[in-house]
């Protein structure tokens, strides 16, 4: 039996987060009653026409430069012909020949591949190649209901991205990192929240497969109606078993689009390349093609720092482990959460602090996102500010209190909201680092040890420890224990 | 008073002389029309309620202060039909906003008055494509106004309008001028907006004025030009004063005869009407020059390949879905489509989309659409090399008077063939204006309007105008009236 190799391409629809549509002024929002975000343009009145949204066309190349596209000088708008109820005016403005970006790609993140395949990563630091991005309007929204189907019209018309990679993709895996990495990218150039879930990122998937051995791609099956990741990933798993069974067993595959039933977990054929639609693509002769320079320009000094940038800085500037740097990465608010905090710390030199950043990042990962996660709170909604968990630290670090006082404390602010000082003050957590109150209790513990003593003097320095524990008990766990063992070890030297 | 023959301009004059209110103006042009449209059928509906209410707030002095204008029934208005002359529209759709000409019209104190009638879609050149109702020349009820704005160029010829917007996309609006004895303009494309303009070739269509005079031209023209944020292909040009190019005389202007359009299939009758305006205006003190458009006969099929292809899309949302004719339940999606267009289009309809859908079809796009626009470039630069030759130029508007109702309905192509002259204009983008010529003697002393077209440059228009209104000064064809329109005197 030979082994298979699987190409596996992506067309991403991913809704831009503009404030009006893409070719009128009606607002481009959700969730409000249906038909109410509408206007002669997007419902296609006789007579209206389409006004494009420079906005939008600077999201789009925006998008290109965060992921290394070309911007060719001259871009524009065809009309793509197909009759749908949900599309105003059978057709869809969209880009044909010109589109507003050229190739680039997606840099696969680690922490994007599923939890379980990250141990196993084929090749990290892998570049997924882009054909093209182009952008176009997005349709209505469609009902069926038992004997009849309504169509709310507050969805057509807004702009959305369409991202083609090429068939580069080696695994239900890579693919699942590919659109994580994708969406993480959008997020960070304000483009689009582009969560599957809601319906703001949609994918097509291109799934090939072919003897090892063979350089000519296998044929193409189009996967559709996955509307998460991970059914993505469960449906090329399925869809890549069926191919090479079907092969094993000497069947032709056929070009085809199949539907993805998430409730089955299979794969559904839904039509066959015979009846491929002809678009009889028509430049729009409404709007004026897209000279790009002067908007190339304007966008260039928006393009943010990238994830894998971030990561970078972290690592270098704060000392964080790359793991670490990727975690906190991964999310916008909550990196510039850490920043903030970090920053703080490293401004306050008069602490003498070690590598605030490091604790930071500590308290992040161990203890801040497990505590957002069971409150089911985003980062934005966080109870405790950065400053205040800043503040957490330099009581840590600074000797106050210690590092297992400082898991309690830490998860006392989360619950109350309230700051660090205080708490510690009212639990009387505050190690005693006075020098005149640890001498009473070093010179009580001295005494009634004589024969530890001895031993010290002898040299056994594992015994310094217990007198270090007799001081401790004796301050009720207050006293600060490295402070305790510097002075024990001064007093015993003479 | 027979205030319905009077001009726009003369009407203007006595509103601010207060000889008459607007009111009065718009009922006695509505007696006119109750009068003249059952033979003419030009008009498909008006408002008379809502004509008198804009009337009653009139400020007359606008520049179009209560005076009542005709529109084509392809441009909205908010709260009117908007009919298009299709049965796919036709008490089926009401319009809920005004098309950005409207609202300019407005803006300068106008009034919109009456539905006119044309070719279903704006596609024809008789108005006998109308899937309502089929309209008159005033000059001899048996034949065709033109068109596709022939509503408009009859009520304004029958003194049932003071003046009219039409839509050009090939001739519609020069031509019915023409066969009907008015002044009609085709502005350069970008001149007037064309939002709210139902589309029929979007690259070719524009608004434009059906006037008696030339001075009324240059009025309406005025009002309805302009930049718009609403249609990107609408040019953010200052619009001149279209009215202070008139009275000039004509002496060092550059008159161009293109050799294409004088060479054969012109009615003799119109070739010396034509013959006889180059004589006027040369006295005039204007320079005739013979000089060459090449690609004059390649043009009415480069124009019936990109306008139908652009119509094959634009019309496509004419679907049932939202508005407009809907055919009883059908089973499936594609028989409700199937079926709601074959019910509402009519035929020079459909076969415009199917010629459309067929030339845009993966495998002949390349050789059709694109073929024609590499030839609709070689047309564009024929003109602008005849312009730096030339100021105008000057060719018959169509190559025959009126012709019969119901003569070429079963020959589209020689329908097609009547656009020749005035297609290019569309296809390169060009101001082009319709002036009465003189009349062609037909039977039993009927006498029909010739037509004389003057093309200008881009955004021309004064060159149009002043040329337009020296010959209409030293000529008297503009005051003659059809029968149907008695002469004021005889009034
Ligand atoms: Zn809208």
């Amino acid at each position: 039996m030979p082994s298979y190799l699987v190409s596996i391409g992506l067309e991403v629809h991913t809704q831009i987060n503009t404030r009006s549509k893409m070719f009128c002024a009606c607002r481009a929002h959700y969730g409000e009653p249906p038909n109410s975000l509408t206007c002669p343009v997007c419902l296609g009145l006789p007579g209206a026409l389409p006004v494009l949204n420079r906005g939008a066309i600077e999201k789009t190349i925006l998008t290109g430069l965060m992921l290394g596209c070309e911007i060719p000088p001259l871009s524009k708008w065809d009309r793509k012909n197909y009759f749908y109820p949900d599309m105003p005016k059978n057709y869809q403005l969209s880009q044909f020949d010109l589109p507003l970006c050229e190739g680039g790609g997606v840099p696969l993140y680690d922490l994007a591949y599923p939890k379980d395949a990250q141990k196993d990563i084929a090749q990290p630091g892998k570049v997924v190649r882009l054909t093209r991005i182009h952008l176009e309007e997005d349709v209505a929204k469609s009902t069926h209901h038992q004997n009849d189907t309504t169509i709310d019209f507050n969805r057509a018309g807004t702009p959305l991205m369409e991202i083609v990679s090429e068939p580069e993709l080696e695994s239900p895996e890579e693919t699942a990192a590919y659109l994580n990495s994708l969406r993480q990218i959008l997020n960070y150039g304000g483009v689009s929240d582009a969560d599957m879930e809601k319906g703001q990122l949609r994918c097509d998937v291109n799934v090939s497969v072919r003897p090892e051995g063979q350089d000519e791609l296998g044929v193409k099956i189009e996967l559709k109606n996955m509307n998460s990741v991970s059914a993505v990933r469960r449906a090329l798993h399925y869809e890549i078993d069926r191919q090479i069974t079907a092969l094993e067993h000497g069947e032709t595959l056929i070009q085809s689009t199949r539907r993805w039933d998430d409730d089955l977990g299979e794969t559904q054929l839904m039509r066959t390349k015979e009846f491929a639609h002809d678009y009889r693509y028509l430049p729009d002769p409404d709007l004026l093609p897209v000279r790009t320079g002067a908007l190339l320009e304007k966008v260039r000094p928006l393009v943010p720092e990238l994830p894998h940038q971030k990561i970078a800085r972290y690592e270098s500037d704060f000392g964080i482990t790359h793991y670490d740097a990727s975690v906190i990465a991964s999310d916008l608010d909550l990196s510039a959460y850490f920043e903030q905090a970090a920053n703080t710390l490293l401004e306050r030199e008069d602490l003498h602090l070690k590598s605030p950043a490091k604790r930071v990042a500590n308290l992040i990962i161990n203890d801040l996102l497990a505590a957002l996660n069971e409150s089911e709170k985003p980062i934005t909604k966080c109870p405790l500010s950065a400053a205040a968990l800043a503040e957490l630290v330099t009581l840590i670090d600074g000797g106050k209190i210690s590092g297992k006082q400082g898991k309690e404390v830490f998860a006392e602010m989360f619950a109350s909201g309230r700051g660090a000082a205080e708490i510690v003050k009212e639990k009387g957590m505050e190690q005693v680092s006075d020098t005149g109150a640890l001498e009473t209790f070093i010179t009580q513990a001295i005494d009634a040890n004589p024969d530890v003593v001895q031993q010290v003097k002898d040299g056994n320095e594992k015994s310094i420890n217990f007198l270090t524990g007799q001081v401790m008990k004796l301050s009720k766990g207050q006293a600060n224990p490295q402070l305790v063992g510097q002075m024990l070890r001064d007093r015993l030297s003479n | 008073m027979e205030i319905h023959s009077w001009s726009l301009k003369e009407l203007q004059d006595h509103l601010r002389k207060g000889d008459l209110s607007p009111r009065e103006a718009v009922e006695g042009l509505d007696a006119a029309v109750a009068e003249r449209d059952p033979a003419v059928q030009a008009y498909l509906s008006r408002d008379l309620e809502s004509a008198l209410r804009l009337a009653d707030e009139a400020d007359v002095n606008l520049p179009l202060g209560g005076i009542p204008i005709a529109i084509k029934d392809v441009i909205n208005v908010e709260g009117q039909p908007c009919t298009c002359s299709s049965k796919i529209l036709e008490g089926a759709y009401l319009s809920p906003y005004n098309a950005t000409a409207i609202t300019k019209l407005r803006a300068a104190g106008a009034i919109p008055f009456g539905r006119t009638n044309m070719d279903e879609f704006a596609m024809g050149s008789s108005t006998e494509n109308s899937g309502i109702q089929v309209t008159h020349n005033p000059w001899d009820p048996e034949r065709i106004p033109g068109g596709s704005s022939g509503g408009s160029a009859a009520a304004v010829a029958a003194d049932e309008a003071f003046a009219a917007l039409g839509t050009d996309t090939g001739g519609s609006i020069r031509q019915p001028a023409a066969l009907c004895g008015c002044v009609g303009l085709k502005p350069t494309y970008g001149r007037v907006s064309r939002y709210g303009l139902v589309a029929f070739a979007s690259s070719l269509d524009q608004i434009g004025p059906i006037t008696k005079t030339i001075e009324d031209s240059a009025m309406l023209l005025q009002a309805i030009s302009g930049a718009d944020p609403r249609d990107s292909t609408c040019l953010d040009k200052p619009v001149p004063d279209y009215t202070a190019a008139l009275g000039k005389d004509l002496k060092g202007v550059r008159v161009g005869l293109p050799r294409e359009y004088f060479a054969e299939g012109i009615d003799p009758q119109v070739k010396s009407a034509v013959e006889a305006a180059i004589e006027v205006l040369s006295s005039l003190g204007a320079e005739m020059v013979e000089l060459s458009l090449p690609h004059t006969e390649p043009a009415i099929a480069v124009y019936y390949i990109i306008a139908t292809a652009e119509a094959s899309t634009n019309l496509a949302r004419f679907d049932g879905v939202r508005y407009g004719h809907r055919t009883a339940a059908a089973e499936d999606l594609m028989t409700h489509y199937g079926r709601t267009r074959a019910e509402g289009f009519g035929p020079e309809v459909k076969r415009r989309i199917i010629l459309g859908t067929y030339v845009l079809s993966s495998g002949y796009h390349d050789e059709y659409y694109l073929r024609a626009q590499k030839v609709r470039t070689l047309i564009r630069e024929d003109f602008s090399k005849a312009f730096e030759k030339a100021d105008v130029l000057l060719s018959p508007t169509s190559p025959t008077p009126a012709f019969r109702i119901g003569e070429k309905v079963d020959d589209p192509l020689q329908m097609y063939l009547a656009d020749i002259f005035t297609i290019a204009a569309n296809l390169a983008g060009i101001c082009a204006i319709s002036v009465p010529c003189g009349f062609a003697n037909a039977e039993s002393g009927i006498t029909l309007p010739v037509g004389l077209q003057l093309l200008g440059p881009a955004f021309g228009e004064e060159a149009l105008l002043r040329v337009a209104h020296a010959y209409e000064q030293a000529t008297d064809w503009s005051s003659k009236k059809p029968p149907l329109a008695p002469a004021k005197s005889g009034a």
